[in-house]
């Protein structure tokens, strides 16, 4: 008889759940992408896809709106990472948890919330749909960058910087030279969290001015039209460009586990 | 000088991010039906929350799924995580990286993934309930398995050894000398499986039963109608859940001694 009941058979179910709801998904809609109604296997949606205007338009937008979401995300969020990590603010921990805690609020609320504040400064937020969209995801998406590059700021070493100093280098040199290059682990990350969803999350803009021409949103038309394999190549074409930036990205970030909402 | 623009940069940024969920709070207790016209002190938007049947079902509905959905996950993710802990390397880099599929892939593909296989070719009822959970337990359940694992690392295994050698069976070895140390990252990865839920849009749209709404779902809708009512009594879910937040918060700061935990 066996004295040890082998530990490694709990896993066996999380192993077989993984299979059936996370791999064979993922092959299904690759094989719907490849056919056609019929079940004959066809690059017809491939192509249908470059060769459509439409399509081609909503990707270079999306990734033109996902670009100036995460810079601005960055420009905002960095300095206050740095703050909360270096500046010798008395309670910064529990500040930073006030930075982190709006990702608590259901996020439609929040556009909600966001939405009636624009329609009373603007009066009718139609008429400035690029600034709000910047406006909607930069206020969802804040608090994911926030926290990687605190996570990555706070762990520099100062004497690094205080070497630099004594060496002559002066309080921008330092920054450029020194402390920026050593948090690009952390503006990776960050970037991760936010580039993507900012892509592909189109209910936002959808809330805000019922416009949604962006990536994410295809997939939902094609889901509302019952065009399962246009929508499949959609998303099989989303996946590879999630693959590519995080292959891209991999070797920089300290831990590739970091995407969103790595709270708690 | 240079730590009064540090504080002002703070502020401007918190103001950004707390402004607009502010001033609905305080919107939700008058009558208006838009920002910027006050008219008088009215709880007339809780009366309609609590009391539209509607409403009611949607806000215990979302509730219900989230903890259901959780408590699945974290039975599943825990065990997962173990058992990969202590499987040959060819098991657990399997786990590992299948472990991370949902948590880089964009919700709306995993989402759309689920309901062409669960729906479209095996063609189950959303009805059932059972692509909606399986979409939500897909959803959470990589970041149980990702809080477990470095319990399981920092835990001393020769505990569990002895306690077999003193003659426990393997279950309740398990139970008792496993399960207690891996239990904060158990208890972190249950509350990140819940918000996520409660946070969720896309895998719910794409997996739910029409008649069935989410908050998320609900309120997305709900922005596209034109029933004032409804949407104002939403201003007031947004208080009560702001509120209910804030004194967390509050709670979790005053505790004395408390350790802080954001990994």
């Amino acid at each position: 008889m066996k004295k040890y009941f082998s530990r490694r058979y709990l896993g066996i179910p999380y192993m077989v759940f993984l299979i059936l709801f996370v791999i064979v998904p993922v092959l299904v809609i690759l094989y719907y992408a490849l056919t056609n109604g019929e079940g004959q296997f066809t690059l017809s949606n491939l192509f249908g896809f470059f060769s459509s205007g439409y399509a081609i338009g909503t990707l270079v937008y999306s990734i033109f709106i996902a670009s100036v979401v995460t810079l601005v995300c960055l420009l905002l969020a960095y300095p206050a990472a740095y703050i909360l990590a270096k500046g010798r603010i008395r309670k910064s921990n529990v500040l930073l948890l006030l930075f982190i805690t709006p990702m608590w609020i259901n996020f439609t609320l929040r556009i909600t919330a966001l939405k009636e504040v624009l329609t009373a400064i603007e009066g009718n937020i139609s008429y400035y749909p690029f600034l709000n969209t910047i406006i909607g995801m930069t206020y969802d998406f804040l608090p994911f960058m926030i926290l990687p590059l605190y996570t990555t700021i706070s762990k520099l070493d100062d004497t690094l910087s205080e070497a630099a100093q004594d060496l002559g280098a002066g309080s921008a040199k330092v920054f450029l030279k020194v402390t920026l290059p050593l948090s690009v682990p952390g503006i990776i990350s960050g970037i991760m969290m936010v580039f993507l969803p900012a892509m592909t999350n189109y209910v936002i803009l959808d809330m805000l001015y019922n416009s949604t021409f962006i990536m994410g949103s295809l997939i939902g038309s094609y889901f509302a039209a019952y065009d399962w394999h246009n929508g499949s190549m959609i998303s099989i074409i989303l996946l590879f460009i999630i693959l590519l930036v995080n292959i891209v990205t991999g070797s920089f970030t300290d831990d590739g586990a970091g995407r969103r909402r790595a709270v708690l | 000088m240079k730590r009064a623009g540090y504080i002002i940069w703070l502020i401007i940024v918190l103001l950004f991010l707390y402004m607009p969920i502010l001033m609905l709070t305080v919107y939700s207790f008058t009558d208006s039906e838009s920002m910027g016209v006050i008219r008088a002190f009215s709880i007339e938007n809780y009366k309609t929350l609590f009391t539209t049947p509607e409403l009611r079902n949607m806000i215990s509905g979302t509730f219900v799924l989230a903890v259901v959905s959780a408590v699945i996950s974290v039975i599943l993710g825990t065990s997962g995580a173990i058992g990969a802990f202590y499987s040959k390397k060819g098991a657990k880099t399997f786990i590992d990286s299948a472990n991370q599929i949902p948590v880089v892939n964009a919700d709306v593909v995993t989402g759309f993934s689920i309901c062409i296989l669960l729906i479209v070719v095996l063609n189950m009822k959303k009805e059932t309930f059972i692509p909606l959970i399986i979409g939500h337990v897909v959803l959470s359940v990589p970041f149980v398995y990702m809080s477990v694992i470095p319990r399981l690392k920092q835990m001393d295994d020769a505990l569990y050894e002895a306690a077999l050698d003193m003659g426990a069976k393997p279950s309740a070895a398990l139970r008792k000398v496993i399960i207690p140390q891996i239990a904060p990252g158990i208890f972190s990865g249950f509350v990140m499986a819940i918000t996520l839920s409660l946070d969720d849009y896309f895998i719910t749209t794409y997996t739910k039963p029409a008649t069935f709404d989410t908050i998320s779902t609900y309120v997305v809708n709900a922005t596209k109608g034109a029933q004032t009512q409804i949407k104002t009594a939403l201003w007031a879910l947004s208080a009560v859940i702001f509120i209910l937040i804030t004194l967390a918060f509050i709670f979790m700061n005053m505790e004395p001694g408390k350790e802080k935990k954001n990994v």
